[in-house]
């Protein structure tokens, strides 16, 4: 029995915004299931004496100075995109209020 | 039943760095529509981002006059969710090991001082901004503000009123200002402030559902959003209702928060360690570096203004509102004006110049050593007090030194007795029926005659000859 539901991987799937047909949720559940199940057996180690990790790099305070450094043209920044008036990239309109 | 208002406020602050959080695109708030971006805060796949240094250290200034314990070993992590403003569909920010922790403000409400528990400050990346002025069911959306370094600032439930709201966003603002980290400026965005209310019956310590305040644009405005919001959910609980836990924003034209988002469609961020930024450490020796250079801050200011020049402490409090203002006080008085007079010229005449001009005290043209030396001139007798006033406004206008006016226009006092007691005899012969009347005991008329003498003198006269020379003749 997998650890994961199809319930699981639709309500992941909805946040990732992505569409899945039943044979992807099937193999996912699957997937993700035997995901966890190794993380459960590495919860097996006893990591008593062990340093939590918080990061996956080891080095620390990587910094750039406060400067102000040219940036692109705006037409350069806007030549990709699908709708722009020259000003501004246009997107479909923006409920107010649904902002996160 | 009486109700009692839990409170927590969320604060973002955009920090004043010169440039962006993670790349080198200006900071500027006025610049044309995405011409502030780069690959980095445009969101562009494979860029990395790098953490500005002085973003550290300007969180780090902030978390210490909040009294926050400053992390030894940070982090920034991703948070997740789907919005045009965020085109990466992440931002970066911090989530289980915020940067400053722990910390607490104390505001000060009706003589008491009450203090606000300061769960967090943590950094991350502002977003871009939306218009929704472009028309044709479209918006436009500029990343100049993407990028931009942004604190936030979250209390514990711990204020219990809208006022006690007010004050707690008049005393971080203040700081913040002092620190010189945030212009705090609400109308361009650089301080957004968000409330979390709930109501419950007094004496409970269980929480009642909250609802979350947001869009409001002035600390007053959030006074208000909270003041209705406290009202509607008593009102809610009174008629039987059960509050929803809520996003609610409030209309400020018909002064009512309205629901923008039930919690049931709240998102679920998946906060994860952002990979492209390593951890930071701030160690003790930087965090010493920065407690040294912090400010005097505001409270221990006021406090040392009662004490040092023995102002009330109203005057102390107007006079350290603002960093350049209490500079500019301390200035004139270390100048060698007298501490109380120096007070009484800068909240008053000055003040009220200041207001009529629309001026802030930094675009002031009185240098304090100026203003310094025509107090003094008055305390001297080179002018009255009455002539100091327009001295002033010139001076204000002009940038001028106060002695080269008076001489100009020819303003100095007339302290030699001979002058005034011509003049004194002048306003007797001229006013018989008033010096009859005084004379007869009427001892009103004595102002009326010292009025005609300084008119007579344009005011130049020194008051107190002017009064012993006229009481001499009026006896005789």
């Amino acid at each position: 029995m997998s650890k994961i539901s199809t319930n699981d991987v639709e309500y992941v799937a909805s946040l990732a915004q992505l569409e899945l047909d039943a044979a992807a949720k099937e193999r996912l559940v699957q997937e993700m299931g035997e995901i966890l199940a190794y993380m459960d057996k590495l919860n097996e180690l006893d990591t008593a004496n062990v340093e939590p990790m918080m990061h996956a790099m080891e080095m620390t305070n990587v910094f750039r100075e406060d400067v102000v450094e040219s940036s692109i043209s705006r037409e350069t920044a806007l030549q990709n995109a699908p709708v722009h008036d020259g000003q501004y990239f246009i997107v479909p309109r923006i409920l107010e209020g649904d902002e996160a | 039943m009486e109700y009692e208002a839990v409170i927590g406020m969320e604060v973002h602050v955009e920090i004043n760095t010169k440039s962006k959080i993670f790349c080198g695109c200006s900071t500027e708030f006025n610049a044309p529509p995405n011409t502030n971006v780069c690959p980095v805060c445009l969101g562009f796949p494979g860029v990395l981002p790098v953490l500005n240094r002085e973003m550290v250290n300007k969180s780090v200034a902030a978390g210490l006059a909040l009294n926050c314990r400053i992390s030894r070993w940070s982090k920034m992590d991703r948070k997740n969710y789907f919005y045009p403003d965020m085109a990466k569909n992440y931002q970066i920010s911090q989530y289980d090991l915020p940067l400053c922790f722990k910390g607490h403000l104390d505001i000060e409400v009706d003589g008491e001082i009450r203090r606000i528990g300061i769960t967090r400050a943590h950094m991350e990346e502002d977003t871009a901004r939306n218009t929704h002025t472009i028309g044709g069911g479209q918006s436009g959306v500029d990343f100049n503000r993407s990028g931009v370094p942004l604190l936030e600032i979250v209390t514990e439930p711990d204020l219990r009123s809208a006022k006690e709201a007010y004050a707690y966003l008049v005393t971080l603002k203040q700081i913040l200002q002092y620190l010189d980290v945030s212009d705090c400026n609400m109308e361009e965005g650089s301080l957004r402030a968000e409330a979390n209310i709930s109501v419950r019956p007094k004496g409970a310590t269980a929480f009642g559902a909250k609802t979350e305040v947001k869009n409001v644009a002035s600390f007053s405005g959030v006074q208000k959003a909270i003041e209705y919001e406290i009202a509607r959910q008593i009102q809610v609980l009174e008629e039987g209702g059960k509050v929803l836990q809520e996003t609610r924003g409030w209309d400020a034209d018909r002064g009512i928060t309205v629901t923008q988002r039930l919690k049931e469609s709240a998102h679920d961020y998946r906060y994860f360690p952002e990979p492209d930024l390593v951890p930071i450490v701030v160690d003790e020796a930087w965090e010493h570096r920065i407690r040294d250079r912090l400010p005097e801050l505001p409270m221990a200011r006021k406090k040392r203004f009662m004490e040092q020049y023995g102002l009330s402490a109203y005057d102390a409090m107007v006079l350290t509102a603002t960093r350049p203002l209490a500079d500019y006080y301390e200035a004139c008085v270390s100048a060698g004006a007298e501490s109380k007079k120096a007070a009484n010229w800068v909240m008053g005449d000055l003040q009220a110049l200041l207001t009529d001009g629309k001026m802030e005290i930094t675009q002031c043209r009185i240098a304090p050593a100026a203003l310094a030396a025509m107090i003094r001139m008055i305390e001297e007798g080179a002018i009255s007090g009455k002539i100091g006033k327009e001295v002033l406004a010139d001076m204000f206008e002009t940038g001028r030194e106060p002695q080269a006016i008076v001489e100009e226009k020819g303003l100095a006092q007339i302290s030699d007795e001979a002058a005034i007691e011509a003049i004194v005899a002048q306003v007797i012969s001229d006013n018989p029926a008033q010096v009859e009347q005084y004379k007869a005991g009427k001892e009103k008329v004595m102002g009326f005659l010292v009025g005609q003498v300084m008119k007579a003198s344009r005011g130049k006269a020194n008051p107190e000859l002017v009064n012993r020379i006229l009481r001499d003749a009026l006896k005789k």
